[in-house]
């Protein structure tokens, strides 16, 4: 478990203390994928430093199990980095070395001297991120998806238990990203590591993350589980983020109904509610017409969810409704209204 | 001596006394560079990790070291060779000749490295830093693994100036009796008009720098990988 206790952080700038975060509480649970996702300038690259301690904290304390890495000596910090790892939006990767020396990096610092030792977990880390192949080249020679997998590998030399990601994917292509993802999820899932990654994207919390906190200007806005979160965001941050993951034509908010007629409602479909044919059940047994402006169905990490704007016309709409919110479909009423006109 | 050379050059009429004054030369240089960068390297080191926002930020340390660096940078060679005098003659029981010439050449030239040090060592990504320091590195390893390996490039390019200048200072040596090619060309070639000293001294001299410039570039090509 990672906690954090009144934590607050601000930075001295001519004499004045500049607030980077306000005072926030907040647990990531052993084994789970936490998102931070935020603007530039929320404070989310200061937040995952202070797990560990890369920013020191204004106040408050930060505790990994049962240490309170605040309270660390600096020999007792450098010791608890070593079981923290973290991989970066720009590789950071020495130039100078090579694929393997890059991994053998911090098996060094460790104080691992023995070269056969450090060869085979070499090899066992470039097996698992699929660069065997690489390990005599220099990271200029590698695409910025081979580097990222080679800080991987970095990172998960002296088997921590947490994995930091900073922008992991941000400098990479969506094809790159959506393959250094499976990535991380894979690692997730078999090392049993707790994983936190900072991200401007809401698509890459959607594809990994199993619970997400919304940064605004230094503040937590919002946190829960990402399908909570992404299927009804509450603050208008994550609205934001939220539409912004999805196809313009999806993003139904957007789009001015005022010409359709029938009552406009959004149905969210989550889990195997999704594969189950509810919707023409409940048409056919109350005799309700509808008529599909927008939607879509896609996945929050494993969890298949839908999202249906549609306009219902009929005598009945009512008695249909909530049929279907009892079979375990979310039905909102969306009224067009001034503003979603402009 | 009856060789074409003689027709060319009629003043020079020993070419094993040029032959020494080379090798009196390369071995100022060679001494003083190696010691240069004995003491200009940590010095850059130094420099660089009290300084603003770096590992070791140490504002009055850094403006010390600075203040010494700088001071010892304006004054011009010739003048701190003389000012340096009595000192070169406790450290090394001399002021003449090679053995007296090194102290004061070292002296010159290390604050001038240290700075290339200082400016190579900035130009070593922060990320790569800070990567380091989240895998628990101590600032020892981080100098030693980090900075040096990275800054390779231009510590190389650094050296090579360092030696080029250093070849300069040498000639100017010369003058107050640390002997080599320099010597030559101010005893004989200034002092004694014979120009054709002058002009076999500066061609030696031109060699050496190019020379030093090209294997400089090789190894900086070499160690460089971006």
């Amino acid at each position: 478990m990672i906690r954090f206790q009144d934590v607050h952080k601000s930075y001295r700038v001519d004499g004045r203390d500049v607030p980077a975060l306000q005072r926030f509480n907040l647990d990531i649970a052993d084994g789970e994928v936490f998102g931070i996702i935020g603007h530039s300038g929320a404070g989310k690259s200061t937040l995952i430093r202070l797990i560990n301690l890369l920013e020191r904290p204004s106040g408050g304390r930060i505790l990994i199990g049962d240490t309170d890495m605040t309270a660390l000596t600096e020999a007792q910090l450098r010791q608890q980095r070593q079981r923290i790892g973290m991989i970066f939006q720009h590789f950071n990767l020495l130039a100078s070395q090579t694929v393997a020396e890059n991994v053998a990096f911090p098996l060094r610092l460790a104080g691992e001297s023995d070269a056969a030792a450090i060869r085979q977990r070499v090899d066992e880390l470039l097996a698992r991120v699929g660069l065997t192949v690489h390990a005599d080249k220099y990271p200029s020679q590698l695409s910025g998806g081979q580097k990222q997998r080679v800080g991987i590998a970095r990172a998960l030399a002296n088997r921590p238990s947490i994995l930091l990601c900073d922008e992991a994917t941000s400098a990479l292509d969506p094809q790159t990203t959506a393959s250094v993802l499976d990535l991380l999820a894979e690692i997730n899932r078999e090392l049993k590591l707790t994983i936190v990654l900072i991200t401007h994207e809401m698509d890459v919390v959607r594809r990994v993350c199993d619970r997400v906190a919304v940064l605004d200007a230094g503040n937590i806005v919002e946190s829960g589980a990402v399908a909570d979160v992404f299927l009804h965001p509450r603050h208008a941050t994550t609205r934001r983020f939220v539409n912004e993951a999805l196809p313009e034509e999806a993003a139904g908010e957007q789009m001015p109904f005022t010409h359709v007629t029938g009552r406009i409602l959004r149905l969210s479909f989550r889990g195997d509610a999704t594969w189950t044919p509810a919707l023409g059940r409940v048409a056919r047994d109350t005799g309700v017409d509808f008529n599909i402006l927008a939607g879509r169905i896609d996945r929050i990490k494993d969890l298949p969810y839908g999202q249906l704007t549609l306009a219902m016309n009929g005598d009945r709409v009512d008695e249909a409704l909530a049929n279907l919110r009892q079979a375990g479909i979310e039905v909102e009423e969306i009224t067009p209204s001034p503003e979603n006109r402009a | 001596m009856n060789s074409p050379l003689q027709g060319l050059f009629p003043n020079i009429d020993d070419w094993g006394e040029l032959g020494h004054a080379c090798i009196d030369t390369l071995l100022m240089l060679g001494g003083s560079l190696l010691l240069t960068v004995a003491i200009g390297l940590p010095l850059g080191v130094l420099l660089y990790l009290t300084g603003k926002g770096q590992l070791r930020e140490m504002p009055k340390l850094y403006a010390v070291l600075s203040l010494v660096v700088n001071v010892l940078r304006s004054i011009p060679f010739i003048i701190l060779m003389i000012v340096l005098m009595p000192l070169t003659y406790v450290l090394v029981g001399t002021k003449l000749g090679i053995r007296g010439a090194i102290p004061p050449l070292v002296i010159g030239a290390a604050p001038f490295f240290a700075r290339l040090v200082e400016t190579a060592l900035r130009e070593v990504q922060h990320g790569v830093i800070e990567a380091s320091q989240s895998m628990g590195a101590t600032t020892w390893q981080i100098v030693r693994h980090v900075l040096l390996p990275e800054a390779r490039g231009g510590l190389i390019a650094g050296i090579t100036v360092t030696a080029i200048a250093l070849v300069g200072y040498t000639a100017m040596g010369g003058a107050i009796g640390a002997g080599g090619l320099g010597d030559l060309a101010y005893r004989y070639g200034y002092l004694s008009y014979k120009s054709d000293y002058m002009l076999v001294t500066v061609v030696l001299l031109i060699v050496l720098v190019q020379l030093l410039q090209m294997l400089g570039d090789r190894l900086v090509a070499r160690y460089t990988r971006r």
